[in-house]
Formats: structure tokens, C-alpha cells, sequence
């Protein structure tokens, strides 16, 4: 409920606020959102699993985005960084995946 | 030993699932959860190794102690702050994203392909620039050449207008005084005077006598009027005779040399007084001609 909360409550936050990219950022930001995302719904399946622990979650959320921003990085450095951000999205995708259809097969046993 | 032996036999099959039940859970757990872990394979076994203790005292604790919420307000308060901050990431990412009109997800080959679109649009663009600008010069051009055509055309009437008698004109020229001597002058002297007078260049005449003045043309002619004086294309003009002319400087000379017009008018005993050249004004004008016949070859 509080996480719920706090994602729509910074939503609204971005929305208002409407702050730019910097352009330092401009790379990055999507893949760790993704990353991020990977996390939220780890996380809420964990929930639903009744495994959920607050450490694990914060740990696991900080060290995706920080994972991914990184790899971003080092791809953009070694000059693949369109490939590896692809490739980065591919992997967080199917995780999502993954993690969504766990949710499913426990909230509607299908 | 022998107990433990035997008792094993009847409560081995309550013992040991007993044991095991409370680790089953945790293995069912971390069993279930690779199978669809086997996708979230990072995220998921570690929650269910690490968690697998936590869960099982958190699992019940969760829900309805209050202890659970009192543990929960730290890390749910960070929790709460990353949610928050993956909230407000997201939704600048979202409008930064629809923002930028997509040109940053395209990729190479398109940009080329854009770029490529662009560079011929600016050459189009700039060859209609230039093909705008020659019109414009054409036509301004054409603006003052037709201004030009107009100031000429309007030169050539006033000069036709001057020759055919429609204008006054004003100019240097010289004025010939003819009167009566011993002989009366005569249309043929006027004639002499006339043609001497265009054979010198002169450009516009007009003969002034009493009784009125007639502007010389193409047309003028000079008849000797019964019972004196000329009449000069119907008017009849009786002398003195005033005949003003605009030309070049040297008229006067045209007049007086040997054999001219002044020589001739006074060996026929008649008088004519020359002036030097000045400007004079020729005022007398004629109507416009209205051809009946002679149409302009075009």
C-alpha cells in the first residue's frame, strides 16, 4: 500500500516538478528505471510468495540500478554502448516477464 | 539407543516429517520458486535462500502484529523513498523521452536517411531561393525598363508633339523681322526663310504677322493674299512679319550669308532684321491631327 503510494506520489512529484534530463544522464536513466522496475516487480512477487524482505528488496534495487547504469557505461566506453544497453533491457525484459507471470499463476492460478 | 530405535519405527514417520515439514516449506519455496525463477534467476533465489528464514517468521508476522510495522517504518521508509524515486524518474524519463520527437532512439542508418532528407530539402529550398530572387530582379528590372520605356516614349511624344506643332516649345533660337520696303515682302520670300531656316535645323518656327500667328509644319503652306499681305494656311497675316525659330547657335549665320534669305529679301528691296540668338518661346500651337488615310505600318 505504501509502496504504491510512494510510486504514485513520485509520479506526481516528476510530473510537477518537470525537471530535465541532464544530458550526462540522458544514457543511463532509462536502463536503470528498467532495472529498477525488474526490482519492483521481484520484489511484489516476493510479497505474493510471503518471502518479502526489506533488505533483500532495497539491496537488490539499489545494486540493479547501479548494475545496469554500470554496464551501460562500460558499453559506452568500450563503444557498444547500444548493443549492451539492448542487451541489458533484453535481460531485465525477461526477468520482468518472468516475474509478471509468477504474479499471474499466483493471483488468478493460471 | 534402543528406544531411540525404536521409537524411530513408530514416530519416524511422525519425526522425520516433522523435521523436515519445517524445512520442506522453505525447499517448496526455493524449489517453486526457480521454476518460474528460472527467469528471474537473480532476483529470485536469493530472496528465496535469504528470505526463506525471514519469510517463514515474517510471512505470519507481516500481517497482523504490530512488532512487523514497527520494523517495517525503516525499511519501508527506504523502500518508500526508492519507489518514490523510481516513481519521479520514470515520469521525467516519459516526458523527456516523448519530448525529444524520438530522434535519440532511432538509429544510425535513419539518422542518415533523415539527414540525407533534410540536406536535399535545404538544397530544393535554396534553389527556389535563388529562382524567387531572380524573379524578383526580373521583375524590378522589368519595373524600371518599363519606367524607362515610358520616360522615353514620353520623350518621343513631346518631340513629335514639338515637330507636329500639338506643343509650345521654348528653346534658343533666333527671330527674323521681315517688313515692307520699297517692295512688299512675299510668301516665296517666308518659303526661303523657312526652308533656309529647317535646312540650318531649325526644330519648331512660327510665323507672327498683324492679324495673327501661325505655328510652321509639315503641312504649312504660304500663298500671297490678294490685295497684300500672306496668308499662311488660311490665316491671313499682314507685315510686318515676325518669324521665331529654336535651333542650333549658328541660325543667325544660316541667315546672313552670301545669296541667304537676308540677301535675298533686300535685293528684292524688302527689309529684314536678324536677331542674335536667344531664348525664345514659341507659343502658338496646333491641334491634333487626325489622319484619315494613312494608317502606321506595324
Amino acid at each position: 500500500m505504501i509502496a504504491v503510494l510512494a510510486l504514485i506520489a513520485g509520479v506526481v512529484l516528476g510530473v510537477v516538478l518537470n525537471p530535465t534530463v541532464p544530458d550526462a544522464l540522458q544514457p543511463y536513466l532509462p536502463i536503470a528505471v528498467v532495472a529498477a522496475l525488474d526490482a519492483v516487480f521481484g520484489g511484489l512477487r516476493a510479497k505474493l510468495d510471503g518471502i518479502f524482505d526489506d533488505k533483500q528488496f532495497v539491496i537488490s534495487f539499489i545494486s540493479n540500478v547501479l548494475v545496469a547504469a554500470f554496464i551501460v557505461y562500460l558499453g559506452d566506453k568500450l563503444g557498444v554502448g547500444g548493443q549492451l544497453s539492448i542487451g541489458v533491457v533484453v535481460v531485465l525484459g525477461v526477468r520482468i516477464f518472468g516475474n509478471v507471470a509468477a504474479i499471474r499463476r499466483r493471483l488468478f492460478k493460471a | 539407543m534402543s528406544d531411540e530405535k525404536t521409537q524411530p519405527i513408530d514416530p519416524g514417520q511422525g519425526d522425520e516429517p516433522t523435521v523436515p515439514v519445517s524445512s520442506a516449506p522453505a525447499d517448496t519455496a526455493a524449489a517453486g520458486a526457480p521454476e518460474p525463477g528460472d527467469t528471474g534467476s537473480d532476483e529470485r533465489p536469493e530472496p528465496a535462500a535469504g528470505a526463506s528464514d525471514d519469510a517463514v517468521n515474517d510471512a505470519p508476522n507481516d500481517a497482523p502484529d504490530g512488532t512487523a510495522k514497527r520494523r517495517l517504518s525503516g525499511a519501508g521508509a527506504v523502500i518508500g523513498l526508492l519507489l518514490v524515486l523510481l516513481g519521479f524518474t520514470l515520469a521525467v524519463q516519459l516526458k523527456s523521452n516523448s519530448a525529444d520527437e524520438g530522434y535519440q532512439s532511432l538509429r544510425e542508418e535513419d539518422l542518415y536517411v533523415i539527414l540525407a532528407d533534410l540536406d536535399s530539402r535545404a538544397a530544393r529550398l535554396r534553389q527556389d531561393i535563388a529562382e524567387l530572387e531572380a524573379n524578383k530582379r526580373e521583375l524590378a528590372s522589368g519595373a524600371s525598363s518599363r519606367e524607362q520605356i515610358l520616360k522615353e516614349a514620353q520623350e518621343r511624344a513631346d518631340d513629335l508633339g514639338i515637330l507636329a506643332g500639338t506643343l509650345k516649345a521654348q528653346g534658343s533660337g533666333i527671330t527674323l523681322t521681315f517688313s515692307d520696303g520699297a517692295e512688299p515682302i512675299t510668301a516665296e520670300h517666308l518659303v526661303n526663310a523657312i526652308q533656309e531656316l529647317r535646312g540650318a535645323g531649325a526644330e519648331a518656327i512660327q510665323v507672327d504677322g498683324t492679324g495673327g500667328s501661325v505655328r510652321v509644319i509639315a503641312s504649312t503652306h504660304f500663298v500671297d493674299a490678294g490685295g497684300g499681305g500672306i496668308e499662311v494656311d488660311g490665316v491671313r497675316l499682314t507685315g510686318p512679319y515676325t518669324v521665331t525659330a529654336i535651333g542650333p547657335e549658328d541660325l543667325d549665320k544660316a541667315m546672313e550669308f552670301r545669296g541667304g534669305v537676308v540677301d535675298d529679301v533686300r535685293g528684292d528691296g524688302g527689309n529684314v532684321i536678324v536677331s542674335d540668338p536667344h531664348p525664345v518661346d514659341i507659343t502658338t500651337v496646333r491641334g491634333t491631327p487626325n489622319l484619315e488615310y494613312a494608317k502606321p505600318v506595324s
